[in-house]
């Protein structure tokens, strides 16, 4: 009896290092496939290289346009879902009643699983000829379309951190506001979100990395030309959209493939740096007003 | 009263943003809707694409994505359900319970692409799995574990305390009270999760492009080792392959609203059944 208890015991404790052993495997992938390009180009001129040209002779392995699109198209994503989300979750958490909330609440979380391969076509053939006959625009599938997508997208990720961070707020909080005279307007403003302020933050900055990391959505929707971003209207290559696009086309094992790992090793420091920044403010801010973290 | 006014301002401007929010929704249904149900029909579920794409059916895509979806919940629902019932009941506080949670964490925020990486050096290349159902299962279940650790996690610990309390003090061990109490309260809650892990994998697309789909398959697949036609990849597909746009645009409508409709059947169950599940222990 007490051996089977053991077994037990121990068989969960082992199953339980499951998603270490596969995070410490993906970085150890990134890490050994990533290597070999970086015997050819010196990680610098790797990162900060403004060409991108793997397939000509000689190919050039530059993806400061990759990155700079990357983040460029998360920005404008960020201009979309920040405003939406928040906005969205303040009327939820604060003015909606019981049964607008009912309603309101499921209608999001909908939105948020609906899977990004019909947001990337929906922005294919809806948004993008809306937006380029509306705007008079060279092609439609250029970074305001993708970042529009990607906003719409991003939305009911922000809405529902940023709703939980506003539920964590104490109803004494508001009521001490109330009783010294502000409106409830003046409540949400002054008390409310500044006291949920960095939980609101921690659901700008995970929608930031679900952005950044998103594939499908850019890889149809923001045209695909690997140049430095200048404007919200022309044509970009995103890092996700090079992986996904190229990787068919590299020959195994050779230095387009290589490279296409150190993109993704890149790509993944990046969002694994977004996580930890939001993990580090989400617990101050649970300490803040007395959970434990 | 001027502060009524901005208050005034102030609410609307909220509403307005919810108001967009569901309103993307709804255009999303209704264009998916208007141009999808126009190619969907019986033959569009039953038959084999013929024509280079251009005609027949998707039975053998969406076959391929039951396929994938089931492989993956099978692989990550015993691995995420076994993670949920050591940090639920069996972690001891403390520095390796932060470490896993942690991980999990990290987990669930690396990008799909990178999880399609992944599976090909290890699950095509490495163990030599090839680009079929099995890499692409496996790929996808690791994709989902985070998911299903933290909705069975939920589930556990909705299960009042008292009841394992009552088992312990019956003379059961540990481990009985978690197969004949715990479990059996808290299964409800882990479906929702498995159902909401069906939404979530039946729809990624990244992580299958290099390690399991394909765009055109001869009939249906044999064995868990043969490539395999999915919906999403088969949008994807018909999207940027090919030399019909226009017949191929209308197919990938089809398969748009196929998949939209799965979802949102998906999500539509397991919100109710979360909703049901949240008063079950307290009235």
């Amino acid at each position: 009896m007490r051996i089977k208890e053991k077994l037990y015991k121990w068989i969960f404790t082992i199953l339980a290092f499951a998603s270490l052993v596969f995070l410490t495997g993906i970085v150890i992938v990134l890490f050994k496939e990533a290597l070999p390009i970086f015997k050819k180009v010196k990680f610098l001129e790797f990162v900060m290289g403004r060409f991108w040209y793997p397939t000509y002779q000689p190919p050039e392995f530059g993806i400061l346009p990759l990155i700079l699109a990357s983040f460029w198209v998360s920005f404008g994503a960020m201009l979309v879902c920040v405003p939406l989300g928040v906005g969205s979750a303040l009327y939820l958490n604060e003015l909606a009643g019981y049964r607008q909330k009912a309603v309101l609440k499921p209608l999001v979380e909908i939105l948020a699983s609906i899977p990004s391969i019909v947001y990337g076509f929906f922005g294919m053939v809806v948004l993008s000829p809306f937006l380029q006959k509306v705007f008079h625009l060279p092609t439609g599938l250029c970074a305001f379309t993708a970042s529009l997508t990607l906003g719409i997208m991003a939305t009911p990720t922000v809405c529902s951190i940023a709703e939980d961070a506003l539920s964590y707020v104490p109803r004494s909080f508001r009521e001490a506001s109330f009783a010294v005279g502000a409106n409830r307007w003046q409540t949400l403003t002054r008390v409310v979100i500044p006291a949920a302020g960095s939980g609101i933050s921690t659901a700008i900055i995970l929608g930031m990395s679900r952005a950044i990391g998103e594939t499908m959505t850019v890889l149809m929707v923001a045209g695909g030309a690997a140049v430095i971003p200048k404007s919200f209207f022309e044509p970009l290559r995103p890092m996700t959209s090079a992986i996904a696009a190229e990787m068919g086309e590299a020959p195994m094992g050779g230095d387009h493939f290589h490279a296409l790992f150190a993109i993704a090793l890149v790509l993944f420091l990046i969002t694994f740096i977004f996580n930890i920044i939001a993990e580090l403010i989400s617990r101050r801010f649970r300490l803040k007003l007395g959970f434990s973290g | 009263m001027k502060k009524n006014i901005v208050q005034k301002i102030g609410f609307s401007f909220l509403f307005l943003c919810i108001l967009v929010t569901i309103l993307f929704l709804f255009a999303i249904i209704y264009f998916l809707g208007v141009n999808g149900v126009k190619v969907l029909s019986w033959g569009f579920f039953t038959q084999s694409p013929r024509d280079a794409m251009t005609a027949g059916g998707v039975a053998p895509v969406i076959l391929g994505t039951v396929y994938l979806t089931l492989g993956a919940v099978l692989f990550a629902l015993p691995l995420g359900l076994a993670c949920a019932i050591y940090l639920c009941e069996y972690s001891p506080k403390g520095y390796i319970v932060n470490i896993i949670r942690i991980s999990i964490n990290n987990l669930a925020g690396v990008p799909s692409v990178v999880f399609g990486l992944f599976g090909l050096a290890i699950f095509v290349k490495l163990f030599g799995f090839g680009v079929s159902i099995l890499s692409g299962s496996l790929t996808l279940g690791i994709l989902a574990l985070p998911l299903i650790i933290s909705s069975a996690q939920e589930a556990l610990t909705a299960v009042p305390h008292s009841l394992r309390e009552a088992s312990l003090a019956l003379g059961a061990t540990k481990w009985q009270t978690i197969k004949r109490v715990v479990l059996p309260a808290a299964l409800p809650g882990i479906l929702t999760g498995v159902i909401l892990s069906i939404g979530r994998v039946a729809g990624e697309t990244a992580p299958i492009l290099f390690t399991a789909a394909t765009f055109y398959l001869k009939g249906y697949p044999k064995s868990v080792f043969s490539e395999v036609m999915a919906l999403p990849y088969h949008i994807y597909a018909l999207m940027t392959e090919g030399s019909h746009p226009a017949q191929q645009t209308a197919i990938a409508y089809g398969c748009s609203l196929i998949l939209l409709i799965l979802v949102l059947l998906i999500s539509g169950v397991a919100i109710i059944m979360r909703q049901k599940q949240r008063s079950q222990f307290y009235g």
